[in-house]
């Protein structure tokens, strides 16, 4: 039994003039999962959110949410999705409380319903004693929440939140984090942007690295570590051994450990695991040289992330 | 397996129902703001009244002998009828740069994913402001009757007056969405707003009868539809002296007054609800 994908792009294009913004972007992922859309600024995540959430038409390709076609089904679509956008898309004016139930109430619910969900959602967020206030009394991690809030109101199936925390101190970053992942426990399917690789390696269940239009790497967090081969032992000892230490690691690993005077660490590619690490500390005891640090660990998203787009693809 | 639709929300309506629903919920949202920022209104009124200030005393005293019975002598007689049409016209403008503000910090895309009418942002922000605009407009006649202002027409012309104008501002408040929509910019849409407006506001029968410009200007002046609307409403709030010093009557002038608002409105809207589908923030 195959299971339908709850969110699929086939071949997405989207020219703005000469600028490819969706360059034949191909993707699709079941149900229950968060999906992290991962690039730098200008890579085409916001302009992907934008053809699936039925904001921006494609020039070519088919997009479905829920098994509609968003482009033959807009409304259809829109029913069973949410968004929030990069910025707290709220009315300072009114309350908390009044935005979410008027959002409830466009969705068709009754005013009792939109009140009764309204209720719900803002003690989900936690924003039950604000909710009173005028929204642009709240301080900006408040209002990135009400935004979450209101994306929530119609139950979503899908939740398509783009930098959910760009913009906003550590600490809401965490708990908007938990929202997340809270929501997916719930059974809703989120896809979020982020530029942060560590959000990316932190929530997402499935991660698509996306740079100048094109989807350039997809899987799991550990798929791309492991794309960039095994582990990586990193040693760092003082400066007093380190010369001896640099030609003896040398002659045990075939002349591939390498000195980052940067940071100070020589690192050593493991791709027999932690064989290589025993190796390498056997080598320091013949030495009778004692690390200041011995560690072993996969490549970091941000390892892969220069990897696959290369230099000029990492500036923001 | 497929995903069965899980009803989240009532899909039955009918298209009418929800469309008049949604521009309710839009319109609420729009006035709130007004409510909650009295100082919109407040300073909304205190530029018609500062005008119909200057102008009664600048000009009242040359301009208010020479209007004919009709005005008794009192140029605000003849000036407040006009200022209400040129409030309609100004008071648009706020049309352009609400939308631009809500295209600016993501309001809009959020309406946009939401299941709703497509027209319901666009209505909804353009009756709120007819709202404003009638709310300014009984400000301003208030403002008038302390400077002397007189209705021979009554009450009731004076309600079919304010209601006149709250239409042609809902009109004009259209053309005002379509530039919002394209310039995007709160700023732009400001000043992009205001251009058009001073020729056609000079050039009519708002401050001076046209009789007294160039007669190369006076046709265009007696029949472009700002000054069609400032004659309508003197006839509403005048009565009859004036129908029968300006030669048409109170029927025809409502007939052109419906014409140009029909006629406005025909084409903008249309134009507008399109210009927002295919809108990008």
């Amino acid at each position: 039994m195959t299971t339908t994908p709850i969110v699929s792009a086939e071949n997405v294009f989207k020219y703005f003039g000469d600028v490819h913004a969706l360059d034949g972007v191909s993707l699709e992922f079941e149900s229950g999962i968060i999906y992290g859309l991962l690039g730098p600024n200008g890579a085409g995540k916001t302009t992907l959110i934008r053809v699936l959430t039925t904001l921006l038409r494609a020039d070519s390709g088919k997009a479905f949410v829920a098994g509609i076609d968003v482009h033959a089904d807009p409304s259809g679509a829109r029913r069973r999705m949410g968004l929030a956008g990069q910025s707290a898309a709220v009315d300072g004016f009114l309350t908390g409380y009044e935005n979410l139930q008027m959002i409830g109430q466009l969705y068709g619910l009754s005013k009792i319903d939109a009140r009764s969900r309204a209720d719900e959602v803002l003690e989900r967020m936690s924003l039950t004693e604000a909710s009173g206030r005028q929204v642009k009394t709240y301080s900006g991690g408040m209002q990135r929440r009400l935004d979450l809030a209101a994306s929530m109101v119609g139950r979503p199936e899908v939740l398509f939140l783009d930098e959910p925390t760009t913009g906003i101190d550590p600490g809401s970053r965490i708990e908007i984090w938990g929202l997340i992942t809270d929501l997916v426990d719930q059974g809703t399917t989120i896809l979020m942007t982020t530029q942060y690789l560590e959000e990316a390696d932190q929530l997402a269940n499935r991660i698509g690295v996306i740079d100048s239009g094109k989807l350039i790497a997809e899987g799991t967090s550990a798929d791309l570590k492991d794309q960039l081969g095994g582990s990586i032992v990193e040693i760092k000892v003082t400066a007093a051994d380190l010369d001896a230490t640099l030609v003896a690691l040398r002659e045990t690993f075939d002349g591939t450990p390498d000195y980052d005077s940067g940071r100070n660490v020589i690192s050593i590619p493991a791709a027999n695991g932690p064989a290589d690490l025993m190796a390498a500390a056997r080598t320091l005891e013949s030495l009778g040289v004692m690390p200041t640090a011995l560690e072993i660990h996969k490549p970091t998203l941000d390892d892969v992330f220069l990897a696959i787009t290369g230099p000029q693809g990492g500036e923001s | 397996m497929t995903s069965t639709a899980v009803p989240t929300a009532a899909s039955s309506r009918s298209t009418v129902a929800q469309t008049v629903h949604d521009i309710g919920l839009i319109t609420k949202r729009n006035l709130i703001r007004n409510i909650r920022v009295p100082e919109l209104i407040l300073f909304a009124t205190i530029q018609p009244v500062m005008f119909l200030f200057l102008f009664n005393f600048v000009f009242g005293g040359s301009i208010g002998q020479s209007l004919g019975d009709a005005f008794g002598g009192k140029y605000v007689n003849y000036l407040l009828p006009g200022m209400l049409v040129q409030t309609a016209l100004f008071s648009s403008i706020g049309t352009a740069v609400g939308l631009t503000e809500d295209l600016a910090n993501g309001v809009i895309d959020r309406f946009r994913s939401l299941p709703i009418a497509r027209s319901a942002v666009l209505a909804g922000r353009t009756i709120a402001d007819m709202v404003r605009t009638i709310a300014v407009i009984i400000l301003l006649i208030g403002t008038g009757f302390l400077l002397g202002f007189e209705a021979p027409g009554g009450f009731f012309g004076v309600v079919l007056a304010v209601l006149l104008c709250g239409l042609f501002g809902f009109a004009m408040a259209w053309i005002m969405a379509l530039v919002g929509l394209i310039v995007k910019s709160p700023e732009v849409a400001n000043s992009a707003g205001f251009l058009p407006m001073f020729p056609l506001m000079f050039a009519s029968t708002i401050f001076v009868p046209p009789e007294t410009l160039p007669s190369w200007l006076e046709g265009f002046a007696s029949n472009q539809p700002i000054s069609i609307l400032s004659d309508t409403v003197r006839a509403l709030v005048i009565g009859d002296e004036f129908t029968a010093q300006n030669g048409r009557s109170l029927g025809a002038l409502v007939g052109y007054s419906f014409f140009w608002i029909a006629a406005i409105l025909l084409v903008f809207v249309p134009l507008a609800v399109r210009k927002y589908r295919r809108t990008v923030a």
